[in-house]
């Protein structure tokens, strides 16, 4: 385990989603490589969900796989923890039972030390009692963050999870998650469609094309962490999130960042 | 209380927030208990002053002072009434509630059943049991049977049609949720679906009780020596207008004890929804 693995964490392989005549996802493949972050961006519709759902085990591709730690998902998977587009709280509960939702659907005992660790990390100490519709929307996410992370997973599926937030709140939680990352190096796939948020979080961008989403390309994001406002706005980040919008909305603008250098 | 108190079946909601609103001790709230006992005193006394003025008759309409006291005097005689209606409901209504609960959490996982009974249940919904009540006295004689049995079938359809609204609440993000740490189907019903439906399920043991209150007093005017609602029929028969009342300021009593105990429920358990 000390050794930088070879073997790619999460290994989506020619994966495809069809509903009936309609292609969603069409021969996607691409690694992620363990204890790293990979962003999957592209427009509404491209697929994203669905691909993230089918990591998470809950939806079955009808081609193709994905494998864990080179063996195929096919199912919910205890190793994959999962945070949805909205906090996805159970309102009839507080913080705390939500956060003890997963060990009671197991019936395991939960690791108390851990999730007091996680609930002061996130910022949460002390809203243990109060109830999801007491708490603001980034609260509410940052509670789901941790029951996510409370049973030790080992890649962590966010789908679009702050894109219902401002964008002041948005960026506190990127610099959380990146903070968590560096804590737990747990593998971390992130869809989103802000190009800015794949471009500070990630190792690697995976670009899906629209309809019927396919891998357009896939950068790597070379920068240090904790990655600053400084190198955020440099010329390297600047160029980057040119290309990938180039490769989002069209080849037009692809060709002049070419011209351009 | 007194501002939701007549839409008993559209939001429990808003009815819990309205009165949890009470001893909340600020300044508004005080005037507004005030303003509640001065309405009621003026309203009752004013009841009382009119009907002494124009020397209304007894027997057309006596007195709220004449009704409390008729109450008091003639309680030990109506205790007993009391108690048979108390059984009548309470079983009727526990038979018909829980046949309710159980059928609605069945028949909405099978959403093609459900539209094909749709129709029976509203018929059953609908019509009003009393009416069979003479027929279920033919069948089972002038004993508790045909009352409780006439109570489960008011009752019964009113929880269900309720609780498989909230059953019908399905909120597949949660699901997925609890899905995605291998829940079973079990779990699924217990800690997602259940609860989600608690809150319409409350509205419907309230409306089912009330129903079942009006059946059971309404059977015991058919036929049959015991029950309040033998009383009424006896005491009009009789021209004792004064007990007369005195029950039906039982009944309303009742009503309005079955409302504040399912309010308090809910408050308690569904005011996550509010």
């Amino acid at each position: 385990m000390g050794e930088y693995a070879a073997q790619a964490k999460l290994a989506v392989r020619n994966a495809g989603m069809r509903y009936g005549d309609r292609v969603a996802l069409e021969n996607c493949s691409f690694d992620v490589a363990p204890n790293t972050i990979v962003s999957i961006v592209g427009p509404s519709g491209c697929g994203k969900t669905t691909l993230l759902w089918a990591m998470s085990g809950l939806h079955n591709l009808t081609d193709g796989q994905i494998l864990l730690d080179g063996k195929p998902i096919t199912g919910p998977h205890p190793d994959i923890g999962l945070v949805f587009q909205d906090a996805n709280l159970l309102p009839w509960r507080n913080l705390m039972d939500n956060i003890l939702f997963p060990f009671e659907i197991k019936g395991q005992t939960p690791d108390r030390d851990w999730i007091e660790h996680l609930m002061e990390r996130v910022q949460l100490t002390g809203f243990e009692r109060n109830f999801p519709r007491e708490l603001s929307g980034g609260m509410q996410q940052r509670a789901a963050i941790v029951r996510a992370l409370s049973l030790r997973p080992s890649v962590l599926l966010m789908d679009e999870p702050f894109g219902a937030l401002d964008a002041f709140t948005r960026d506190e939680m990127n610099k959380l998650v990146e903070e968590i990352w560096m804590e737990t190096h747990t593998t971390i796939v992130f869809i989103t469609h802000s190009i800015e948020e794949a471009l500070f979080l990630s190792d690697r961008v995976v670009v899906l094309s629209p309809r019927p989403g396919r891998v357009q390309s896939e950068y790597e994001i070379p920068f240090e962490r904790p990655r600053t406002m400084e190198i955020m706005a440099g010329k390297e980040a600047y160029d980057l999130t040119y290309r990938i919008k180039g490769d989002i909305y069209g080849h037009q603008a692809k060709k002049l960042a070419e011209a351009k250098g | 209380m007194s501002e939701d108190g007549g839409v008993v079946g559209s939001d429990v909601g808003k009815g819990f927030q309205s009165l949890s609103s009470f001893g909340t001790g600020g300044l508004r709230t005080r005037l507004e208990i005030l303003a509640i006992i001065a309405t009621a005193v003026i309203v009752i006394g004013g009841m009382e002053l009119a009907l002494r003025i124009f020397e209304v008759p007894l027997y057309i309409l006596p007195p709220p002072s004449a009704i409390v006291s008729a109450l008091i005097t003639d309680f030990p005689l109506i205790l007993p009434h009391l108690g048979h209606t108390l059984v009548v409901l309470f079983s009727g209504f526990a038979i018909g509630a829980g046949v309710g609960m159980v059928l609605a959490a069945v028949i909405t996982q099978f959403p093609f059943a459900e539209k094909i009974i749709a129709p029976y249940v509203l018929i059953l919904v609908t019509t009003p049991m009393l009416a069979l009540v003479p027929l279920l006295i033919l069948r089972f004689g002038f004993g508790y049977e045909p009352r409780i049995i006439a109570v489960a079938l008011a009752s019964g359809p009113m929880v269900m049609i309720n609780s498989a609204t909230g059953f019908r609440r399905v909120d597949s993000q949660k699901i997925a949720l609890a899905r995605s740490y291998g829940a079973s189907t079990l779990q699924i019903f217990w800690k997602v679906r259940a609860p989600m439906a608690l809150p319409m399920i409350l509205v419907g043991l309230m409306i089912g009780a009330i129903f079942g209150l009006l059946t059971a007093v309404g059977a015991e005017m058919v036929g049959g020596g015991f029950g309040l609602g033998n009383r009424l029929t006896t005491y009009s028969s009789m021209i004792q207008m004064p007990q007369f009342f005195g029950v039906v300021l039982l009944l309303s009593t009742l009503g309005i004890l079955i409302y504040v105990i399912f309010f308090f429920i809910g408050k308690k358990w569904a005011s996550w929804e509010a």
